[in-house]
């Protein structure tokens, strides 16, 4: 761990109860990056990053935040920290205006410098021409690029984003990748959560695969690619691909899992298989190189978490 | 863990910001939630005091329109800082997660919990002295003393503030805040010396009062409206800074075990 990370936790654990949701969890950021916590639903991510705020307390571990010992120096911490929170917490009884400039106030910021800051985030934004608009006349998409300019207020050098785009279209979802890119050129670190591998994989230098309370797998996304699996897969979809799986799939492919009626079937050689689908009728298929969501059920499973 | 809710309140001057967000909000309804908040109370004070006070000669030595006008200051004072901390503030912390956004900067939660409870006392405040100006303007408040009402309003408001923001943070919904004006709000309005003498009640229902923090206000804002000093007014200035102090250390712990999680 560098002694200049902007987030550095080691041995975290927190319970509820007599359940333990984080079991240890060890990472550290590095400058100007985007790093990803990646997991099923209840892995225990959100806590992580509470805990990272300072919001609530490990049971044990500890927590360095640029330079700050959270939680007993959080609020120092939280300074220099931008939060892209899962659930949209905009005020709804003000202005686009009024949430940056309230937002910008509780980070002691005079009135003057937020009111300077606020033409630039809006165009950040693609707000410019609402700025007087009321939340609840916003889109879904709107409301979120808002949201992340709140979270500049404060011009930090760490953001937090957790599960930026889940519910967004794929229009909005694009235009919040590419303003997170931007960031990344301005050198900011950011931290983000997702369980969309696609946007894990075109936003993160490093991922960190989370299940059950412990990170089971951490890397580049190719590398994490390359380490856990094999590098074609080959979908094969319809009522009677199971029984395909059965007879021929499995025998031509090094691994092959089945959910429904749709059959995945990894391989380093993928042309047996395709010929040999191309010869049969009924049988849709499509094959394409693995990709990290391949990696992240591999290593979670494919059962529901409810 | 349980112990470390309970661990004192720290604060920073932070709770102004809180304080100055609900501000903002206020002013953009301030005229309607004016009106709202004095229309109750004058039609309580004109209603039974010119209906009923035309059957009473005088009530505890004045007209029972002054009478009334005393009580009536507490008692909105009461209900607006109940409404206030309760689904204004409910409002704020579930609903809205207003609170949520605002962790997420550098305040922490006994930073907005006591900007919380500063607000909704400062709105009562508003509504009691507003109570207070009216009843002023009809000729019902004889000498400069009652000028020691102006603070007593804002230490009741404290007081009824803390309450309020125990329920919030216990109540599962709005739903949940009937149950404590059923239960308290309401026979408070009833017991504590707002509409009549409290020694014309029963000698346990007397005792119970005296528990109640809406009898001190009264028995501290009648005779200041009146022109007299409140005896014992040493003890029922504790009794509701005690109501104040110990309700907002019970809410905050409370929502401290409930948000930070």
């Amino acid at each position: 761990m560098s002694a200049n990370a902007p987030l550095a936790a080691t041995g975290l654990r927190k319970s509820y109860g007599t359940q333990e949701v984080v079991c240890g969890v060890d990472f550290a950021l590095q400058p100007g990056e985007c790093f990803g916590l990646l997991g099923p639903n209840g892995a225990g991510k959100t806590t992580t990053l509470r805990l990272c705020l300072g919001l609530t307390d490990p049971d044990a571990g500890t927590i360095t935040t640029l330079g700050h010992e959270v939680p007993a120096q959080a609020r120092e911490a939280r300074q220099r920290i931008g939060v892209v929170p899962q659930f949209d917490n905009l005020d709804p009884d003000f202005t686009i205006r009024e949430n940056l400039l309230i937002f910008g106030r509780y980070f002691d910021i005079s009135d003057a410098l937020i009111n300077a800051r606020i033409p630039d985030l809006l165009d950040f934004a693609g707000l410019a021409s609402r700025a007087e608009a009321r939340i609840q006349t916003l889109s879904g998409g709107m409301k979120r690029r808002l949201t992340l300019a709140r979270a500049l207020i404060n011009d930090p050098e760490l953001v937090f984003l957790d599960e930026p785009t889940t519910g967004l279209d794929p229009q909005a979802r694009h235009v919040i990748w590419d303003r997170l890119r931007n960031l990344l050129k301005q050198r900011k670190t950011l931290l983000l959560t997702t369980h969309f591998m696609e946007e894990a994989e075109r936003l993160c230098q490093r991922v960190a695969i989370m299940d059950h309370g412990r990170i089971i797998a951490e890397g580049a996304p190719d590398d994490l690619i390359e380490q856990h699996i094999e590098p074609q897969v080959v979908e094969v979809y319809g009522e009677a691909a199971p029984d395909w799986a059965e007879r021929h799939g499995r025998a031509m492919s090094e691994r092959c899992e089945a959910t429904g009626e749709t059959v995945f079937c990894y391989a380093h050689d993928p042309a047996p298989l395709i010929t040999d689908l191309d010869s049969r009728n009924g049988l849709r298929y499509l094959h394409r190189r693995a990709n990290l969501e391949d990696v992240f059920l591999k290593l979670t499973g494919r059962e529901l978490r409810d | 863990m349980i112990k470390k809710h309970w661990t004192p309140p720290q604060f920073s001057m932070r709770f102004v910001h809180v304080w100055r967000r609900n501000l903002l909000v206020w002013r953009k309804l301030a005229i309607p939630s004016m009106l709202g908040n004095l229309a109750d109370p004058l039609l309580y004070m004109f209603g039974l005091g010119y209906g009923l006070g035309r059957m009473l000669n005088d009530v505890g030595g004045m007209s029972y329109i002054g009478f009334l006008a005393a009580g009536i200051v507490c008692s909105s004072t009461m209900m607006s800082a109940s409404f206030e901390a309760m689904y204004s503030g409910f409002s704020r912390m579930h609903v809205q997660k207003t609170w949520d956004a605002i962790l997420n900067a550098p305040l922490t939660l006994d930073d907005v919990v006591l900007g919380e409870l500063v607000w909704a006392a400062s709105k009562s405040f508003l509504s009691g002295s507003a109570v207070l100006i009216v009843a002023t303007v009809l000729g019902l408040v004889p000498s400069p003393l009652a000028l020691a009402v102006v603070p007593l309003i804002f230490l009741t408001g404290l007081a009824f503030a803390a309450m309020g923001l125990i329920m919030t943070a216990l109540s599962p919904s709005y739903d949940f805040f009937m149950y404590y004006f059923t239960l308290c709000v309401t026979p408070m309005m009833l017991l504590c010396g707002v509409f009549f003498p409290l020694n014309e009640l029963p000698a346990a229902a007397q005792t119970l009062a005296q528990l109640l923090p809406l009898t001190h206000a009264v028995s501290l804002a009648r005779p200041l409206v009146a022109g007299e000093v409140p005896s014992s007014w040493l003890l029922h200035i504790a009794v509701l800074a005690a109501y104040a102090v110990t309700g907002f250390y019970i809410a905050l712990a409370l929502t401290r075990r409930r948000l930070l999680q």
